[in-house]
């Protein structure tokens, strides 16, 4: 098995963080993840909404290049790039006529052979990940799972569409209590963070909510889209909301890479909007709390939201 | 073969065979084929003066066999065989070559057609001229029906097959007869008491001299043939003998063990480990659940038995396995309904309040854990709001089930206006695809759960329900109000959840070698003109484990499947066609070619074939060879296949016939081989 590994754009951008943990958490875990050569855009949103051969092609391109590398498969972390890859790998598996008219659109011999895998699959396949945890990530979490990792469920084939469960799974290995709460799959307002973030604001909003009144300390993402919405949108919730959300929004990878005892820098938890250092304070060094990051608030100082599960007084006292 | 006289007979079809095949072309070149006496073409041979040209020519040119050139066997070979065996010629001795189906219909007009038709014939002629003429078989009938399941289905044909005056085996799996039916409130579209109406047909089945009930039994396993089955039924070790206990009901008021839930309500209320699983059931006896009972599991207690006035307690009782001879099967076991973890967006199975249609049933009904007072299950509130989703996995390929479960936009109406006739200030919702109410006043039924009790349908589906505060909030849209989204928080919420087949369906389809579709539903011998019966002859369906069925429709099929049952047993003997095998017997010294390996039994999915030994007149043993019970034997052919030493043969379609037909093809134009 050879897993080739496709960053897309916004791992080397918006989501510097969820690349920086990935590539943290591989190391750790001994695992090569060599990116596919010369790759190129997977054409989210815009492409499928322009022109159907262009939103074939391109993620085409990218899984001809690895077949040609001698990759069977390959990791898309990002869940729009996963969702762009996996339909296109359908379509042309379903339709050998398309198949053959998009390989010769990209002038390369596209034979469907690479499998493409998203996060959760690729963390579930790990042999006794149980084993490796240093350092439990005893919290309760809600796992967010967005739109796109589930769904369309002929074509992913992958958990329940409705109410999924595989991540909820991957964080009890890390030793997380994943809570039982209904916006598992609910809109975040994904592609309208640019044009409507009003519309963002309340849906987000709404997750935020549902997941802070059943006691979450983190919602756990595997989108950058969906990271962006939560926490970079935070402001924006809030003000619509007219309440403070303290709740800090981990990619998988995160947690993962804090459950395998790494250095929160090495996973760019410093990167985000709202600081989730109050989950990662050892029980130790509670006055540094805050302090290790150059940028983020400090939560210390933060006052605590009318729900208190993620204020770091109450999680604090749970590190014990 | 010089004595042979065969005639062929070439039909037009109206247009149907000769806008093709020239058929006068082909009467005239049949007629050159060594052994043809008389050969002639003509417009419709089926019709009545058709078949007298085929009488007469028997009669007046003393036909050895006939051919007729026209549709497949499966149309009209009866018809025409039939009309040989009037004029004096053994049926089996009239072939059908098939120049409809396999060549008219699928063929161009042209000269290779009517070649091929001409082909087609003569590989018939060289068939028929090696024919035998065979006797039809006689099976004497066995008068006793057995009927699996003792749902409403089951207990109408057990009572018009009984009361027509033939014997019933009824056999029910739980320790009741009754059916889903006995857990029902009120049925639509009159709202008359479900067991007000059921219960007098229980007992009338337990007090008929003719029909022999077997409750908590089982169909273990069945063989035979239609008219002759042996069926082997389990009876489950209630635990009691029968023959002493009245139904006092001590024992069960006595147990200790109290606290498990009642299937028969549905998991809303709690049952003891000994127990009968409703006041009215028939029989009146209880079972103990060994699963349950503190004596089975601790090997201590026995209290049942320290009270019980009649000293029937049992606890050595053993399964006992029944064999009862029958000529008839009606299958009759209904359906369930779809449970546990298919609705994950809707919380069933994880929200105490989120339940389903047949637990709606017990809360609605008098004899219900609540006697009938709608209060829901997590804190015994009465819900101030109730949302009945119709249609949950139904018509939903993403949930595997694509069929109308038929029975939910009745009921549903139902629920909501025996909740509004109950709580009247109480707000109900129902989600809906569309309302599909065909049938004898049933639009009128939901229309007044519309218009009279003010129920309000929302036409849309249910996304997802999720508990916020003590409520369960009901996330849908309305689609006829422009797919607005709408948020209901109810106090409790019913979900019309998709009627299956019973889980044992495949199980008993397959040991009754009885075709089902991908559902596990048994399947009809034709959807539109033999709806009761199976592909088995003599294995018939009732109710719902054919489709979903509401009671009406149930009744009506399990009468159907009386009446052909009833049908059946006006005859004491069955004709069979002798389309069977025949092991190889001659004259000493070989007596059978037969070598008595028994591949063959071995072989044979019919247990058909059983082993003969040939004597001397002094008794003494000369061989042990096979041979075919004609009764049982379907012929299948599997033993002639398997013979090593070409002893068997199917009688109609023997090697020499079928080698006759390929000769004839493979010697074409060349005359006979």
């Amino acid at each position: 098995m050879r897993t080739g590994f496709y960053p897309g754009c916004s791992m080397k951008g918006s989501a510097r963080e969820y690349n920086e943990s990935l590539m943290a958490v591989a190391a750790a875990l001994g695992r090569d993840l060599p990116e596919v050569p010369d790759w190129n855009c997977c054409g989210a949103t815009a492409a499928h909404n322009l022109d159907r051969d262009l939103s074939l092609a391109l993620p085409a391109r990218i899984l001809a290049a690895a077949e040609k590398e001698g990759m069977n498969e390959v990791l898309v972390p990002c869940a729009a790039c996963y969702s762009r890859l996996k339909t296109t790998r359908h379509e042309l598996n379903e339709d050998e006529a398309l198949r053959r008219r998009i390989a010769g659109l990209v002038e390369a011999p596209y034979e469907g052979s690479a499998e493409v895998v998203n996060i959760i699959e690729w963390l579930g396949r790990i042999p006794d990940l149980e084993g490796r945890v240093k350092k439990p990530f005893a919290r309760k979490v809600a796992c967010y799972y967005g739109c796109l990792l589930v769904r369309p469920a002929g074509v992913v084939r992958f958990d329940r569409p409705e109410e999924p469960q595989s991540m909820d799974r991957l964080m009890k290995k890390l030793g997380a209590d994943p809570i039982d709460w209904a916006f598992k799959t609910e809109c975040c307002g994904a592609g309208f963070s640019v044009s409507r973030t009003d519309l963002v604001a309340k849906l987000s909003g709404l997750i935020l909510e549902d997941a802070v009144s059943r006691g979450a300390e983190a919602v756990i993402v595997a989108c950058p889209m969906c990271h962006l919405n939560l926490d970079m949108r935070r402001p924006n919730i809030e003000k619509r909301a007219g309440k403070k959300y303290r709740i800090p929004v981990m990619y998988i990878t995160q947690a993962l890479g804090l459950a395998l005892g790494l250095a929160p820098r090495k996973l760019g938890l410093q990167r985000h909007k709202v600081s989730p250092s109050a989950l990662i304070v050892p029980a130790s060094a509670q006055s540094a709390a805050g302090s290790q990051f150059a940028s983020g608030d400090s939560p210390a100082s933060a006052p605590s939201s009318g729900s208190s599960a993620g204020s770091p007084a109450a999680t604090a006292k749970k590190v014990d | 073969m010089t004595l042979a006289r065969i005639g062929v007979f070439v039909c037009h079809c109206g247009e149907n065979i000769s806008a093709t095949v020239d058929c006068a072309k082909v009467a005239a070149e049949a007629a050159k084929l060594p052994g043809v006496a008389h050969s002639v073409d003509y417009k419709y041979m089926c019709s009545d003066p058709g078949q007298q040209l085929i009488q007469s020519a028997i009669r007046e040119k003393g036909l050895t066999g006939v051919v007729v050139a026209a549709c497949s066997p499966r149309m009209h070979e009866p018809t025409f065989r039939r009309a040989c065996a009037e004029a004096g010629l053994n049926p089996f001795l009239c072939e059908m070559a098939n120049i409809r189906e396999h060549c008219s219909w699928v063929h161009e007009k042209g000269e290779a057609t009517t070649a091929k038709a001409l082909d087609i014939v003569r590989t018939l002629v060289a068939k028929v001229k090696k024919g035998k003429p065979l006797q039809p078989i006689q099976v004497p009938v066995t008068k006793t029906a057995l009927v699996l399941g003792g749902g409403i289905a089951g207990i109408q044909a057990s009572l018009d097959i009984a009361n027509a005056g033939h014997r019933v085996i009824l056999v029910e799996k739980e320790p009741s007869i009754g059916g889903h039916m006995a857990q029902l409130s009120e049925t639509f579209p009159t709202l008359d008491c479900s067991q007000c109406i059921l219960t007098p047909r229980m007992v009338e089945v337990a007090q008929h001299p003719n029909i022999t009930l077997y409750s908590y039994s089982e169909l273990e396993g069945l063989e035979g043939f239609i008219g002759n089955f042996k069926a082997r039924i389990r009876r489950k070790a209630r635990g009691l003998d029968e023959t002493l206990c009245t139904g006092c009901g001590l024992c069960t008021q006595k147990c200790p063990t109290r606290r498990i839930p009642s299937e028969f309500d549905a998991g809303l209320g709690l049952r003891p480990a000994i127990y009968v699983p409703f006041p009215q059931a028939v029989p009146n006896k209880p079972v103990i659940d060994r699963d349950h009972c503190t004596y089975f599991l601790k090997g201590k207690c026995r209290l049942c038995e320290k009270v019980c006035p009649t000293q029937a307690i049992r606890f050595d009782q053993e399964d006992e396995i029944v064999e009862a001879e029958v000529g008839a099967v009606v299958l009759a076991t209904g359906f369930d309904i779809k449970h546990g973890d298919f609705f994950p967006e809707y919380g069933y199975g994880r929200f105490q309040d989120v339940i389903d249609g047949l637990q709606f049933e017990r809360l609605a009904s008098a004899s219900g854990p609540t006697l009938g007072e709608i209060r829901r299950p997590s804190d015994g509130k009465v819900p101030e709001t109730v949302v009945f989703v119709a249609c949950a996995g139904s018509r939903d390929p993403a949930k595997g089930i694509e069929y109308c479960s038929k029975i939910c936009c009745m009921y549903t109406a139902k629920h909501a206006m025996l909740y509004k006739h109950k709580v009247h200030q109480g707000k109900p919702f129902v989600f809906y695809m569309d309302i599909r109410a065909g049938g004898k006043m049933y639009e009128e039924f939901v229309r007044r759960a519309m218009e009279e009790d003010g129920v309000q349908y929302v036409r849309g589906r249910v996304s997802r329900i999720y508990e916020r505060g003590g409520k369960l909030v009901v996330k849908g849209a309305d689609t006829l109000l422009g797919a607005r989204p709408l948020e209901i928080e109810a106090d409790l919420v019913v979900l019309a959840t998709a009627a299956v087949a019973n889980a044992g369906a495949e199980d008993l389809a397959q040991k009754l070698h009885v075709s089902y579709d991908a559902h596990a539903f048994f399947a009809e011998a034709h959807p539109k003109l033999r709806p009761v019966e199976t592909n088995t002859a003599g294995i018939f369906l009732a109710g719902a484990c054919q489709a979903p069925k509401d009671i009406p429709d149930s009744v009506s099929q399990a009468s159907g499947a009386a009446a052909k049952v009833a049908a059946l047993f006006s005859r004491s003997e069955l004709v069979r066609e002798p389309l069977v095998a025949v092991v190889d017997r001659q004259a000493p010294p070989v007596y059978s070619s037969c070598v008595g390996c028994f591949l063959c039994q071995g072989a044979c999915p019919y247990q058909a074939i059983e082993k003969e030994e040939i004597r001397n007149r002094d008794g003494g043993l000369i061989k042990t060879v096979a041979k075919v019970n004609p009764g049982l034997c379907q012929g299948c052919g599997t033993c002639v296949a398997l013979c090593r030493t070409k002893s068997i043969d199917i009688q109609g379609y023997s090697h020499e016939q079928v080698y006759a037909e390929v000769l004839a093809l493979l010697n074409r134009g060349e005359g006979d081989a």
